[in-house]
């Protein structure tokens, strides 16, 4: 069915560059192909079972982190147009948050008879978790808030790269603030002691033992549910509707009586609490937070972003679990070296742009824009 | 709509003032000291470089208050002959721009007469090339890449080793234990690789099997590697880098289940690997580091020091800090020696350059130091430590397992 609208759309000969993009992929679905006959049929694998499902595991763990902060970008990229480059440090402020309140509720006693010594953070550590992604995403939703308010809304009108350049400023502040603020130290994060990094459920595969962590299966469990909020939130309530008019036309949606920069402020605060939840959910799951931690994830889930189709709220979540899972599979299905993983990733996301210019769902176009 | 975004910009910037204001003994503040003594002809300054800010700082910090210490302590007899000795800290952030950037401010400044300095190997280098240019002394406290001496500058010495040697003297170990396999990792910058590549070729001489070589610059995540690791199964892992990156990985590694050894070198010495790491570092099959700088307590002079430094900055000294005592006690002699040949009179960089060099057995808290025509100390220990304990206040307890004189390469 499409081959026949293909060709009836291109009476015209078939162009050189349709041709060479079909020459690259068939070249490279071979090559894909014959890693799979070398990594798992031929002789001997250099990776059992077990290690696949490690490798599985921290690739969807770090996928699902990477689809949190990823819809931060594609949410304020759907309406404003521009990419907000502070929002991993956002991310960085909401890591922080969670961390102080881990640190402070480890300082509240709450003896028990057979244990006198017992911390609120580990008598009651559904409520110190809840605790802390709920400060956390505050945090982060009002610094999203103020960043708005102060970097990007003076600059409405201007010139698209002006907002852009003001972006990395906002990011160059959080990052300097947060260093002179908690100093230049890796703060180690204190986890509730039922959810201890490294422990979880012991999967026996191959002769081998498996963890799959608790703090990893909270992450994922966590992103899953705030995503399928979100999906709600957008597509069946007033605010997500409102949010959709503003995105395909600010003007149109202003004469329909929608306030066009209150829907502005509350794009940047849903991003915001997106991306502090994110960061409690990275340190928890990886426990160390220090003022550049927001840096590299927020590259990567901006990367996702793209890759998924920028401005489409799918495509990020499925962008960054793409993201997640090729660079940890990646290397080891290819039998490159892990520090290639970035090169990896990256040249995925070339391929697929010059398959689909749009990312993989596609991006979504307002007429304004286009 | 104006007033209120102006008074945000106010807020803004007050808050970015009160922010600076925390932040401490900047290279900035420092400029602002050194305009205040009207007897600039005889100001003869001492720059020392090093992270002061930054993961690596807590070493940086120290080689700032060793420096700082030496001048305050042994400044007395330049004081005598009418000189007034400053000290002019340098935060280089463990990053070769930042080095190079402060390099040309260095030596724009008439008045500095000797550098003690740099952490990382990786920024010494490209910096050290500016001193060059201007004849300017540079004593290292730490620096262990070869590359440091062997191009030959007259101007750049070191007091420590080097990580041809290092990188042997781990290997050596590795081998002494009993490893059989090892999988080795670096940071990629010039100090860890180069560390990382001397231990892998020591370890193949010596009959090991080198499951694995990657470099990475991960700071948090060290997942995939680590699956990577515990596939080839080695029953050492070997780290060339630094604590900040080492410390992370070595933690992540014991919390997913692997139980073979942690081997590193000199960039582990600090006691924010066992802030970062704590009780996994004893895990398993224990972690261990060569070093070219060994606890207090291997020296038998630095007792003294470790008193007056506690008692001026509050804590003990991290790894590093009575090098760079000896590197400025190696400057100040060697200006003393230049000024004295020169009729009491304000010495050239290029006298107090070759004075440095031609320092005769200078008896310093660490050693008794003589540099061959490269710049390199004549005979330089080395160290192999077990970290014994996962508590950071406990670091210098280490124990030293193996300590080792040996010569450099010949030049």
């Amino acid at each position: 069915m499409k081959e026949t609208t293909l060709r009836a759309k291109s009476s015209k000969p078939l162009s050189a560059y349709r041709l060479i993009q079909a020459l690259l992929g068939a070249l490279f679905a071979a090559y894909l192909i014959w890693r799979f006959y070398n990594v798992f049929l031929d002789g001997t694998p250099s990776y059992g079972a077990d290690s696949w499902l490690r490798f599985a595991i921290s690739g969807v763990v770090l996928g699902s982190v990477y689809a949190l902060i990823a819809i931060g970008y594609t949410l304020v990229y759907g309406i404003l147009f521009m990419i907000n480059f502070a929002h991993g440090d956002i991310m960085m402020l909401g890591a922080f948050s969670g961390y102080f309140v881990f640190e402070a509720l480890e300082k509240i006693p709450s003896p028990v008879i057979d244990n006198p010594n017992q911390v609120f953070l580990n008598a009651h550590p559904v409520i110190s978790v809840l605790l802390a992604f709920i400060v956390g995403a505050t945090v982060a939703a009002v610094s999203g808030y103020f960043l708005e308010k102060i970097a990007y809304r003076p600059l409405r009108g201007a010139p698209r790269l002006v907002p852009l350049i003001s972006a990395i400023g906002a990011s160059i502040f959080l990052e300097n603030a947060a260093l002179l603020l908690f100093g230049s130290q890796r703060h180690d994060f204190a986890n509730p002691v039922q959810i201890t990094r490294g422990e979880g459920w012991n999967i026996p595969i191959n002769g081998e033992v498996v963890i799959l962590p608790y703090t990893g299966v909270l992450t994922i469990a966590l992103s899953i549910l705030i995503l399928v909020a979100l999906y709600v939130l957008v597509q069946r309530t007033q605010l997500g509707r409102a949010m959709r008019a503003v995105a395909e036309n600010k003007s149109a949606a202003a004469l329909m009586g929608i306030n066009v920069n209150g829907i502005i402020s509350r794009t940047f605060i849903i991003s915001g609490a997106l991306a502090g939840s994110a960061g409690v959910m990275w340190g928890i799951h990886l426990g160390l937070v220090y003022h550049m931690v927001g840096f590299i994830p927020g590259i990567k889930a901006f990367t996702a972003a793209v890759l998924g189709g920028i401005g489409n709220i799918p495509g990020a979540m499925l962008g960054g679990m793409f993201l997640g899972i090729i660079e940890t599979m990646g290397p080891a299905y290819l039998g490159m070296s892990f520090q290639l993983k970035d090169v990896l990733a990256f040249s995925i996301l070339v391929l697929i742009l010059i398959f689909r210019p749009t990312g993989l769902l596609g991006e979504v176009l307002s007429e304004e824009k286009v | 709509m104006f007033k209120r975004s102006f008074a945000f910009l106010s807020l803004l910037v007050i808050a970015s003032i009160a922010l600076t204001a925390c932040g401490s003994s900047t290279p900035a503040t420092q400029a602002a000291d050194s305009g205040s003594p009207a007897t600039s002809g005889n100001v003869i300054k001492i720059a020392s470089q090093s992270p002061l800010s930054g993961d690596q700082s807590v070493i940086g910090v120290d080689i700032k208050n060793g420096a700082q210490l030496a001048i305050d302590q042994l400044s007395g007899p330049l004081k005598d002959m009418g000189f007034t000795i400053q000290l002019a800290p340098y935060d280089d952030m463990a990053n070769p721009d930042n080095g190079v950037a402060n390099a040309k401010q260095i030596v724009a400044d008439p008045a500095i007469m000797c550098v003690d300095g740099h952490y990382n190997s990786g920024v010494q280098i490209p910096s050290s090339e500016v001193y060059h240019s201007a004849g300017l002394a540079n004593v290292s406290p730490a620096n262990t890449n070869p590359t440091v001496t062997t191009r030959g500058y007259a101007e750049v010495n070191r007091i420590v080793g080097r990580d041809d040697v290092q990188g042997v003297v781990g290997a050596d170990f590795a081998a002494s234990k009993g490893v059989k396999s090892v999988y080795v990792m670096h940071d990629k910058t010039a100090y860890g690789q180069g560390i990382a590549e001397f231990f892998q070729q020591e370890a193949k001489a010596k009959g090991l099997e080198v499951l694995g070589f990657e470099g990475t610059e991960e700071k948090a995540n060290f997942d995939p590697i680590i699956t990577s690791i515990i596939a080839a199964n080695p029953e050492a892992v070997y780290f060339g880098g630094m604590f900040s990156q080492a410390a992370v990985m070595f933690k992540q590694a014991r919390d997913r289940g692997y139980e073979g050894m942690f081997i590193s070198d000199d960039g582990f010495d600090s006691s924010d690997a066992a802030k970062i790491a704590g009780d996994t570092l004893m895990a398993g099959a224990g972690t261990f580091y060569s070093t070219v700088s060994g606890p207090a307590a291997a020296y038998a002079d630095t007792a003294k020091f470790v008193t007056d430094f506690k008692a001026a900055f509050n804590h003990d000294p991290q790894p590093f800090a009575a090098q760079s005592y000896d590197s400025a006690a190696i400057c100040l002699a060697a200006i003393q020696n230049a000024i004295k040949a020169n009729n009491n009179q304000m010495p050239t960089r290029e006298a107090v350059a070759k004075a440095v060099r031609e320092l005769k057995d200078f008896k310093g808290i660490t050693g008794v130091y003589n540099f061959n025509s490269i710049g390199d100390p004549v005979v330089a220990k080395y160290f192999v430590i077990q970290v014994m304990s996962g508590d950071p206040a406990q670091w210098s307890a280490n124990e030293i397992v193996q300590t080792l004189d040996i010569a450099p390469p010949a030049p």
